[in-house]
């Protein structure tokens, strides 16, 4: 064995470790969602730090923006803008976020919606949206993991039944991911991700020190990249140019990013408003590394990895995301090589965990409680929110093993676009309530025609011409379909506002402030309390049976208290703190 | 609604740094052999980080 191998695996052993015995650390119950899910919302700054930044930075990510880079040119290095862009919208909204979920005890995103709307159908919306685009995700960490696999020259197969001859070490990794997110939930999760952490930045560090060195500077490194693929495509008359594509890559991915569920699980497993704040100042640190990791793509080029025997298999089998393995196995010693894919490998496994807690959370939330059975205990809660887990990971491996790798990608392509689509109804949400069922239909249109733009590009692209008068606007397709889903939402509430009488909307505002907005429970609470005290309140010709609520307009009017009281139920868990957080004034 | 301070006007500055594609899409001047398109924009990853101070320190002297 070699030495590349042998620290790969004393590391890995011992994350392995490290995860499985994290349930002990500030042990709590487990057998509370929140606990296990959430960790207890207990992280402080520098634990959310690394749980965010591993979060956020996955392993696909240091394969695939390096091989976009490798391959495409300037255009993979939109995850610049991305990664630094997304922390000004972190620091202002989703401290609210925390807020509201941690007064009513909420776990995912759409609970918030179900609390803030009062409306089943557009929360179950959300859900599904969540888990569809996050499944895909975690088939591409493993994606990341098989290349590694094949980098260290470990791919032993095995046949097994039903599924066939596999990959050996892909099953061994899965079956540790699997242990250690069952066990330890979230917190074994948070500990890997400062192990993980700690062991990319020195990966990064040294290979933006030994490489470029070896390779005669940072000027040696650029000259070698062909001058075509160093900028953009210069803007031909009667377009908007492939500049405006650029950006607005940048734009839809940092909107959909914090909305996707892994990133709501470590936003709201954090301790208080003020982790996350503090964390959008200190995460671009994690955006300077990702810049450097993306120029690891032209390194590659400079050193010709491409043309080598030695690394021509992994390229026929991966195309250019084994640019990076081979890059680091042709510059580093071997037992640094080592280091640098162990890095790879649990950044990879520590955002599957993630995502695979995030989608137990959403289907036990908000498909589970809500719709199979309303009534179970908080114990039942987190069996079935590990049961999913489980299922959700063993998804994403039987998609890796027997469908194509593309289609994963394809698919991870679509969940961006979807996910954007949630902004109006999560996001906005924090600030402007717009109608739900306004919201549910522009949902429905941005995701159609998300879904239309990409598949007329054949799913190789996601930036879709648009012609406007003559004018050629390249824009992601997530962009312009968010841009139609707001026209819709905002057009449609002004519609039903129109029609719905004076005292229902005072009412509606009244009990949306009161019973679920706790953001401007101050001057705003007062103003619509103080309106709704002065309207009568519309009688009734007889008690509202739940039939007759569900179906006519009292349904409105009654969220987001159901009229039976079935679906009333007590916060789900204590606070914290004994009151709310006070309103500190962004 | 609560009065807009002014202090919050730093957190479009960093999407303003990027807004203009062609303003950076060039090699010249390059730093240190880095062409202006790549230091450009590493650069925008600290003026973000320094733009999120002073929005940070104002609200944390609300707080007290």
């Amino acid at each position: 064995m070699s030495s590349t191998v042998i620290v790969f695996l004393v590391l890995f052993l011992f994350v392995a470790l490290l995860g499985l015995f994290g349930s002990r650390w500030r042990a709590g119950d487990l057998s509370q969602l929140h606990e296990w899910g959430l960790g207890g919302r207990s992280f402080g700054t520098i634990i959310t730090w690394f749980l965010l930044g591993g979060d956020l930075y996955t392993a696909y990510t240091f394969i695939a923006v390096p091989a976009l880079m490798f391959g495409a040119g300037a255009g993979g290095f939109f995850a610049v803008p991305y990664a630094a862009l997304m922390y000004p919208l972190l620091f202002l909204a989703f401290p609210r976020l925390w807020s509201v979920a941690n007064v009513h005890g909420y776990v995912t995103a759409a609970d918030f919606v179900r609390g803030r709307f009062g409306h089943r159908g557009l929360a179950l919306a959300i859900a599904v949206t969540g888990l569809v685009a996050v499944m895909p995700y975690i088939a591409l960490q493993l994606v990341g993991m098989q290349v590694v696999i094949a980098a260290l020259g470990l791919d032993y197969a095995v046949h097994l039944p039903l599924l066939g001859t596999v990959s050996a070490p892909l099953i061994a990794a899965f079956a540790v991911l699997a242990a250690f997110t069952y066990t330890s939930g979230l917190r074994g999760t948070a500990l890997i991700a400062v192990v993980k952490d700690i062991l990319v930045y020195i990966t990064v560090l040294a290979a933006i020190i030994i490489i470029p060195a070896k390779l005669g500077g940072y000027g040696a490194v650029f000259a070698a990249v062909p001058p075509k693929q160093l900028l953009l495509p210069p803007t031909p008359p009667g377009s908007l140019g492939a500049g405006f594509g650029y950006i607005t890559l940048a734009l839809g991915s940092l909107l959909a990013l914090f909305l996707y569920p892994h990133s709501v699980t470590g936003l709201l497993s954090s301790s208080s408003r003020h982790v996350i704040r503090r964390n959008a100042m200190v995460l671009p640190a994690y955006s300077v590394a990702l810049a450097l990791i993306a120029l690891l793509g032209y390194m590659a080029l400079a050193s010709g990895v491409k043309a080598m025997p030695e690394y021509a298999a992994g390229f026929k089998s991966f195309g250019n995301n084994f640019a990076v393995p081979a890059l680091f196995l042709h510059m580093f010693p071997g037992w640094f090589a080592g280091l640098a894919f162990a890095a790879i490998a649990i950044g990879a496994l520590m955002p599957a965990s993630i995502m695979a807690i995030a989608c137990g959370n959403l289907f036990t939330r908000n498909i589970f409680k809500e719709f199979l059975s309303p009534d179970c205990t908080p114990q039942a809660e987190a069996r079935v929110a590990k049961l999913v887990a489980f299922i959700a990971k063993l998804g994403a491996l039987f998609f890796v093993l027997e469908l194509q790798t593309a289609y994963a990608i394809q698919l991870q392509l679509l969940g961006g676009i979807w996910i954007c689509q949630t902004v109006p109804a999560v996001l906005l949400a924090l600030y402007v309530r717009l109608d739900p069922r306004a919201l549910l239909a522009g949902w429905a249109t941005g995701v159609g025609l998300g879904t239309w733009m990409v598949m007329q590009l054949g799913f190789k692209s996601s930036t879709y011409p648009l012609h406007i008068f003559g004018l050629t606007v390249p824009c992601y397709a997530a962009v312009s379909a968010l841009l139609a889903n707001l026209l819709v939402s905002w057009i449609l509430t002004i519609m039903l506002r129109v029609t719905t009488s004076t005292p229902q909307i005072a009412m509606n505002a009244a009990r949306a402030v009161i019973l679920s907005n706790p953001i401007c429970v101050s001057r705003n609470c007062l103003r619509a309390v103080r309106k709704a005290r002065t309207i009568k309140i519309p009688k009734t010709r007889k008690p509202i049976s739940p039939v007759s609520a569900r179906s006519s307009r009292y349904k409105l009017w009654a969220s987001p208290v159901h009229p039976s009281g079935k679906f009333n139920k007590p916060p789900m868990r204590p606070r914290r703190f004994p009151k709310p957080v006070p309103n500190t004034g962004e | 609604m609560k009065r807009f301070h002014p202090v919050y006007l730093f957190l479009v500055v960093p999407y303003a740094a990027w807004a203009w594609v062609p303003f950076y899409n060039r090699l010249e001047p390059s730093l240190l052999g880095v062409p202006f398109f790549y230091w450009w924009q590493i650069a925008g990853i600290f003026l973000t980080a320094l733009c999120i101070l002073p929005v940070y320190l104002h609200q944390e002297g609300r707080r007290k």
